[in-house]
């Protein structure tokens, strides 16, 4: 008996050894893979940095409007316009997102319209953010009349990032199990007290997730915010919104004229002077800089909120 | 052996001591649809007060979604069709009518699910849950009715010192006892226990069974098993379903020991199912 089984743990151990290879091969291939996307990242980042470093650590460069001469140009207006573009954006987009999530995923009955809606949503999300600029040229800048407002920019983002923001809604709702609705539904609680009280507390983690990854989309937008007409050369901040006399909350800067990061980044990329081009180098670092910024509180909130929940 | 025809005539039913038990809820010629499909057959059958009446059958005999019938679960999703009644007493009421609000006959009737459910949440929170869907906001009432649910649940000594801790800390058992507790806080008519243990241990699934019979002093018990053993040991009326019908009715121990049907004796001596 010992002979013909020691033959067949041979031919088991040479049928491992071929299948093995292809264990390599794979392993090979994708660590290639993975060095290509991570040192085309790190090249293109230690450029800029090497690029924008004197200007980067220079105070001025954060406190001064842009100007004709490269050395005393800032980006004061810009990081303000960008700032206060998000803020909109955010506001809007948010609520009106959150809210159209739900009311498709708890709300609204599944057929034929429900459907046609969802597909539309999905699409929309992939629709080129030029149309959007188009579109909100129309609409909010000649037929709302609100101009090259950060009122205009802020909203013309909001509609980009809406279909994202539903999308990632509808994810988290959806991966909360039908359990935790069933248990809520059987002690009595109508359909806003299972919203309220479940659907919304355990998704924020995911919605979250999904704001920001859509206002990381929307700070780098450049294509709709030209469409609009924000200007790219601002000497003046908008109108403060703390005032030191009754109501001391002011909108007045919602309707001023703006500029944001990467607009002035593509001003200075179009100048003939080098030295501009170290202004975009210092400027896209900034630019980059909040959006990992943004990133690291989503992550930051979502660890906060999803720590406790493990379906 | 009680007779199907005679209970229903005469609106009462008789349990294993021959005495006389109130049914507090009954369905009568109760059918179900999920869309086209008819997952229950004229179903007629009275559920004794203060009484635990089991449900058994194979799987897809129609058991669960019998018992999701007595708490109007199955019009949270489209293409759900009742047809019948079933008649919740005192007050003789159609909980399957038209005019008659789920949410109502949720706060009526609680229920238990097979897998344990805890929201999320506190213990304390899971517990108070649906005090607060019922308004109350006091903070001592709160803590009373928490407590006493605790204590009926039989799981206030293990809990008493982490009340904040989050409910998915506890073992499987204990979440299903919680689970239990949240069902009983909101004072319940009748509960619910769809296989209340088939996610558990044989420990854990002993001590369900025992605060089962425990909680039967106080309120009506419809429970679904596909365990047999657990529907002898636990239940005073039995009932055996296939096939969306209700074959056979009867004091749990008849029902067992004299089968008047051969399907439910084929199905008791483990032939099929």
């Amino acid at each position: 008996m010992t002979a013909p089984n020691e033959q067949h743990i041979q031919e088991i151990r040479a049928l491992i050894k071929t299948h093995k290879i292809w264990d390599k091969v794979f392993a090979i291939v994708g660590l290639i893979s993975m060095l290509v996307g991570v040192t085309t990242l790190i090249v293109l980042f230690a450029n800029l940095a090497i690029d924008g470093a004197p200007r980067l650590l220079s105070w001025d460069f954060y406190t001064s409007f842009p100007s004709r001469r490269a050395g005393s140009a800032g980006i004061l207006s810009a990081w303000v316009g960008t700032t206060l573009v998000m803020l909109v954006t955010a506001v809007s987009a948010v609520p009106i997102g959150v809210a159209a999530g739900i009311y498709l995923e708890e709300y609204a009955a599944k057929n034929w319209f429900t459907a046609i809606i969802e597909i539309n949503v999905t699409n929309l999300a992939g629709v080129p953010s030029i149309v959007y600029g188009l579109l909100a040229l129309g609409l909010f800048v000649y037929q709302f009349g609100l101009g090259q407002s950060i009122l205009a920019a802020g909203l013309t983002l909001a509609l980009l990032i809406l279909p994202v923001v539903i999308v990632a809604t509808r994810e988290a709702i959806r991966s909360i199990p039908q359990a935790i609705r069933e248990a809520a539904y059987a002690v009595g609680s109508t359909r806003w007290q299972v919203v309220h009280d479940h659907v919304l507390p355990y998704s924020t983690g995911g919605i979250l997730t999904g704001v920001i990854i859509g206002l990381s989309r929307a700070i780098g937008e450049t294509a709709p915010i030209i469409t609009i007409g924000a200007l790219t050369f601002i000497a003046f901040l908008p109108d403060s919104p703390i005032k030191g006399e009754f109501p001391y909350i002011s909108f007045d800067w919602i309707m001023a004229p703006f500029t944001v990061m990467p607009i002035q980044m593509f001003s200075w990329t179009s100048r003939p002077e080098q030295d501009f081009q170290f202004n975009a180098a210092a400027a896209g670092m900034v630019l980059l800089g909040m959006t990992l910024l943004m990133n690291a509180l989503a992550i930051y909130l979502r660890y906060r909120i999803r720590r406790n929940i493990k379906w | 052996m009680v007779e199907l025809a005679e209970t229903s005539a005469l609106n009462e039913v008789k349990d294993a001591e021959g005495m006389v038990v109130k049914p507090k809820a009954e369905a009568k010629d109760l059918s179900f649809f999920y869309g086209a499909f008819q997952a229950l057959k004229n179903i007629n059958m009275p559920i004794a007060d203060k009484r635990v009446t089991a449900l058994i059958g194979p799987s897809g005999c129609g058991k669960s979604t019998f018992l999701r019938c007595f708490n109007r679960m199955h019009d949270l999703y489209p293409g759900n069709r009742y047809q019948g009644k079933i008649v919740l007493q005192p007050d003789n009421t159609n909980i399957l009518g038209a005019k008659v609000d789920p949410i109502e006959v949720r706060m009526r009737i609680s229920m238990v699910f097979q897998k344990p459910n805890p929201f999320p949440k506190s213990i304390y929170e899971n517990v108070a849950y649906g005090l607060r869907v019922r308004g109350s906001r006091s903070k001592r009432s709160l803590d009373d009715k928490v407590e006493e649910a605790l204590r009926d649940a039989a799981l206030w000594d293990e809990v008493k010192h982490r009340l904040n801790d989050l409910a998915f800390n506890l073992s499987g058992g204990q979440q299903q006892r919680l689970c239990i507790a949240r069902a009983l806080a909101t004072d319940p008519e009748i509960m619910l226990f769809d296989e209340p243990t088939s996610a558990l241990d044989p420990i854990a699934t002993a001590s369900i069974e025992e605060l089962i019979s425990e909680l039967k002093s106080k309120v009506t018990i419809l429970i679904v098993t596909h365990n047999m053993q657990q529907a002898a040991r636990v239940s005073d009326f039995t009932a055996f379903m296939y096939i969306g019908e209700l074959i056979e009715f009867g004091v749990t121990n008849n029902l067992f020991v004299t089968p008047a049907k051969k399907q439910t004796e084929d199905y008791i001596t483990g032939r099929f199912g």
